[in-house]
């Protein structure tokens, strides 16, 4: 089954194009470790999700490319076609000329309407193009204008329009100091709409993978392109294929089901996020070597402790010896140290992966009394590896580990909603005051109900 | 891409316009390599065929034919229109953009807002909207003007108001020449008072620039280049000349001023025509920076300067290029912005500069200024991966602070000590449509905007606390 991806704005359409480059090298990758007949039932399964067959043998991207003005979307058209490997759709993008002005308001409400009927075209074709639709993956930023607000207008039409398909948001959190003054503004009315149209959201931060830029890639000057790779690789190493079933050798038909089914048991509870390991520079990995153990114990930790990267864990944090009825309303202000999960997803790649102990994820402890841990835990394998790691461990999660920077953002959002700032540029465009508020209120009860777990 | 049309009146105006349209001529000379007429290029300037007689001319793809500047100029003197149109850059305007007159606005603000207003609406309408029609998407107008003078002050103004009416979704920068407490000019706090309403009441965004900060900047650089500190020579290609090649000692006396003011224009819409891995848009600016309608005026400074990069020195590190930004030596108006409240601050950067840089900076940056309780991360950034001519790196950041407050009361006093005496105030009064009231009125425009200011300074020194949030009935 197939996967749509639409890419909203800068943000959306830089990642995009990393995602699927990350994609088609890994599944052309000469190093699979595994026999050959394996490796091309991979390429396969992985082209039928994300690619289709141009005429001259070159893969198209199953993806739409969306943005208000033209420079982005341009280059990444180029470089996507400079690359020789694969490319996007010559008319699979819609662009304007002006932009959103960061305003969310603008993206939601004048480009919304206005170009509806040609995105969902666009939409409509590259569907048409699948044997079998599994759903959509929006990859859009919450801080700007067109990713966030028009992305939450196209995800509320793709729930109209298509209510059998699922939609995974790929949602990038922005910075904590400003990348947009009005960023937390833009995060709280995304996450709020996005909230009731969208099956899942899975978060990925930019504070946590520039550090993992830094002190694990060691990259010295920081850029985009470079954040956007460790994400493209966190991604695929999550929606790249695995087996259907523990023994079989068959590769999963749809990963996007299988997931929401494994992991957003709640319509309450839909925020995600991706932990991958290891994660290192390519002259690192050349002399590092790993085992399932390490890499599972260090995973697990990280879970618990709610850490973004492989250093700085805090071995500290245990879970709870025996599991107390939870009483009332946990105060925020005490430390959120133990990180408890509604469920999880382990996908494992590469070398013996079904020698691999899991019985430290199968720990009831870890999650909240209301899911048996047979339901609330989940593997995925394969043997091949993945993008040159040997042996590499992702954990999808839906846990608290996304409460306190919701909650700072909404509470900055609040602070600055309190002054009344900025709103004249959000009510000129038709969101008024008590949208705000919907929105506030919404994303409390949001906290609220994670806190309570 | 979006476009946009600068509009420069009076003979400031028209002067600071006339170094922008050199400077952005050689800054797309550099970067477009091919002579194709491409997006970036179409922000500011037409591709016309100009065998073509009329209005056909217009070629929207291709090679480069004649460039016209999407400009309105507008003087009603004539001796500043015509020397462009006899300078080098006669070719890059279109007589049917001008609007002149001979006798001038005599520093008189009534005369150019009241008399050359209603005069000329007709055909100030009637050029703007043609170069509206010239544009696929218009995004912007640029007024460039001086506040001190009759014409730029007066007509500069009633422009606003026209372009509000007529064009209200296309933002409307401002960029304006304040004047400097030894200004010549006697009468100039009336017009600076009297234009500070209509630029309170019908302009998106406006970046107060005063000259005698401008002449601080030239006056180091002169210095650095005359103790011989530096050693070398000027180079030939000077940015400091308004002339391409030719390096005049002599050279006109506002010359270098205007370049960086131009210089400003340019830097301020480089992530709007040329790429970028984070791109800003003019009308981001507006929307970020304004936090609310009146408390649009932006403290601006460049770095780096662009007289130094005609003196050798060696490039500096990216770091310094940060902190020189918030010295006050490198702003286009006298202010303290450290020692008073940020409301926002945008960061504008070209060049190879990456986000790890941005983001280390502003980290080293951020202790040793002050921002408002409720945006206290209040920094909008852009990164521009296409540098300047000659440099390697720049940066531009827009303040808006509470420092322009002294600024403004500083006017306020001046215009003031006139108005208490009456003085000269016939001129202005005999002009039809002009009260005493007009005065008043304008006084409490600024009067209020220094309230709002006062009302945040105020707030300076208060704990930064958390507002009670919503509590959730679980």
């Amino acid at each position: 089954m197939s996967i749509v991806t639409v890419q909203l704005g800068q943000c959306g359409n830089q990642i995009g194009f990393e995602v699927f480059d990350a994609l088609f090298r890994d599944s052309h990758c000469p190093q699979g470790l595994c026999s050959k007949r394996e490796n091309e039932a991979y390429q396969a399964s992985c082209k039928e999700r994300f690619f289709s067959e141009e005429e001259n043998g070159v893969p198209i991207a199953r993806a739409v490319l969306v943005d208000m003005e033209p420079k982005v979307i341009n280059q990444t058209l180029s470089k996507a076609a400079q690359s020789g490997r694969w490319k996007y759709g010559q008319h699979s993008c819609f662009c304007q000329k002006q932009g959103s002005g960061n305003n969310w308001a603008y993206g939601y409400s004048v480009h919304g309407p206005r170009h509806e009927e040609s995105i969902m075209n666009l939409i409509q074709k590259e569907v048409e193009k699948c044997d079998s639709l599994s759903g959509f993956f929006i990859i859009m930023s919450m801080a700007g204008g067109t990713g966030s607000g028009l992305g939450a207008f196209v995800t509320q039409n793709l729930q109209d329009q298509y209510s059998h398909s699922l939609k995974m948001n790929q949602i990038i959190w922005p910075y904590g100091t400003g990348e947009i003054i009005v960023q937390n503004y833009n995060s709280i009315l995304t996450l709020s709409h996005l909230y009731r149209s969208s099956d899942a959201l899975l978060v990925h931060e930019n504070d946590a993978v520039h550090k993992i830029c830094a002190k694990l890639m060691n990259i010295k000057q920081i850029s985009f392109s470079d954040i956007n790779q460790v994400l493209a690789h966190q991604l695929g190493s999550v929606f790249q294929p695995t087996y259907s079933a523990e023994g079989s050798f068959h590769y999963r038909r749809n990963p996007l089901g299988d997931l929401m089914e494994n992991l957003v048991p709640h319509p309450e509870f839909k925020m995600l996020g991706v932990r991958n390991i290891p994660q290192m520079s390519e002259n690192s990995l050349a002399y590092s070597t790993f085992t399932w153990a390490g890499l599972l114990k260090h995973l697990r930790q990280m879970l618990i402790s709610n850490a973004k990267m492989e250093e700085g864990i805090d071995w500290q944090v245990r879970p709870p010896v025996s599991r107390l009825p939870t009483l009332g309303k946990m105060s925020l202000n005490k430390e959120l140290h133990f990180n408890t999960s509604i469920a999880n997803l382990l996908i494992l790649r590469g070398k013996d992966v079904h020698s691999a102990d899991l019985g430290g994820f199968k720990d009831p402890a870890l999650y909240t009394s209301w899911l048996e841990p047979v339901n609330a835990f989940n593997v995925w394998k394969t043997q091949r590896s993945f993008n040159k790691y040997e042996k590499s461990a992702a954990l999808v999660t839906n846990s608290q580990f996304l409460v306190k920077p919701l909650d700072k953002i909404v509470g900055k959002a609040w602070n600055m909603f309190a002054s009344k700032a900025y709103v004249h540029q959000y009510t000129k465009f038709g969101i008024e005051e008590e949208d705000f508020l919907d929105s506030f209120t919404l994303l409390e009860q949001v906290v609220a109900s994670y806190c309570n777990l | 891409m979006t476009q946009s049309v600068i509009v420069q009146v009076g003979q400031c105006g028209n002067q600071i316009g006339c170094c922008f349209w050199d400077l952005a001529l050689r800054e797309h000379a550099a970067v477009n390599q091919k002579g194709i007429y491409d997006e970036a290029l179409s922000s500011f300037f037409r591709n016309v065929d100009t065998r073509v007689v009329g209005d056909g001319g217009s070629i929207s793809k291709g090679k480069i034919c004649s460039l016209k500047a999407r400009a309105v100029l507008i003087d009603m003197e004539e001796g500043v229109v015509n020397e462009i149109l006899q300078g080098p850059l006669r070719d890059v305007f279109d007589s049917k953009q001008l609007i002149t007159d001979i006798s001038g606005s005599g520093n008189n603000w009534a005369v150019g807002h009241k008399v050359f207003g209603s005069r000329y609406q007709e055909q100030i309408l009637e050029k703007l909207r043609k170069s509206a029609e010239h544009c696929d998407s218009l995004q912007c107008f640029f007024i460039i003007h001086s506040m001190g003078g009759g014409t730029g002050s007066g007509l500069g103004t009633y422009l606003l108001k026209v372009l509000e009416d007529e064009f209200p979704e296309v933002y409307r920068f401002v960029t304006s020449i304040y004047p400097s407490g030894e200004d010549d000019v006697i009468t100039s706090p009336y017009n600076s008072i009297l234009a500070m309403k209509e630029l309170n009441e019908h302009a998106d965004c406006v970046l107060p620039i005063d000259n005698q900060s401008l002449f601080d900047i030239i006056s180091k650089i002169d210095l650095m280049v005359n103790s011989g500190k530096l050693g070398t020579t000027i180079k030939p290609k000077s940015l400091v000349t308004s002339s391409a090649g030719t390096f005049k000692k002599r050279q006109k006396p506002f010359d270098a001023m205007n370049n960086i003011v131009a210089n400003l224009l340019l830097n301020l819409t480089s992530s709007a025509r040329f790429e970028g891995s984070l791109n800003m848009d003019l009308n981001e600016i507006s929307m970020n920076l304004v936090p609310f309608p009146q408390l649009h005026y932006l403290v601006s400074s460049l770095t780096p300067l662009y007289t130094l990069a005609d003196v050798n020195i060696p490039p500096r590190r990216l770091d310094q290029m940060f902190s020189d930004a918030f010295s006050k030596d490198h702003q286009l108006i006298r202010a303290d912005p450290k020692h008073s409240l940020y409301l926002a601050c945008a960061l504008m950067v070209r060049g190879n500069v990456q986000i790890s840089d941005l983001r280390r900076n502003i980290e080293r940056l951020k202790p040793s200024l002050q921002f408002v309780s409720w945006n206290q991360e209040g920094w909008k950034t852009s990164l521009c991966s296409v540098p300047p001519v000659g440099h390697s790196h720049s940066l531009l950041a827009l303040a808006n602070n509470t420092c322009v407050k002294p600024t403004f009361m500083e006017l306020r006093e001046r215009f003031m000590r006139l108005y208490k005496k009456k003085a000269h105030l016939h001129h202005y009064l005999q002009i039809e449509g002009m009260e005493e009231s007009c005065f008043t009125e304008a006084e409490s425009s600024l009067s209020a905007l220094i309230q709002e200011y006062n009302q945040l300074d105020a707030t300076k020194s208060m704990p930064v606390e958390d507002l009670p949030r919503l509590s959730i009935a679980v």
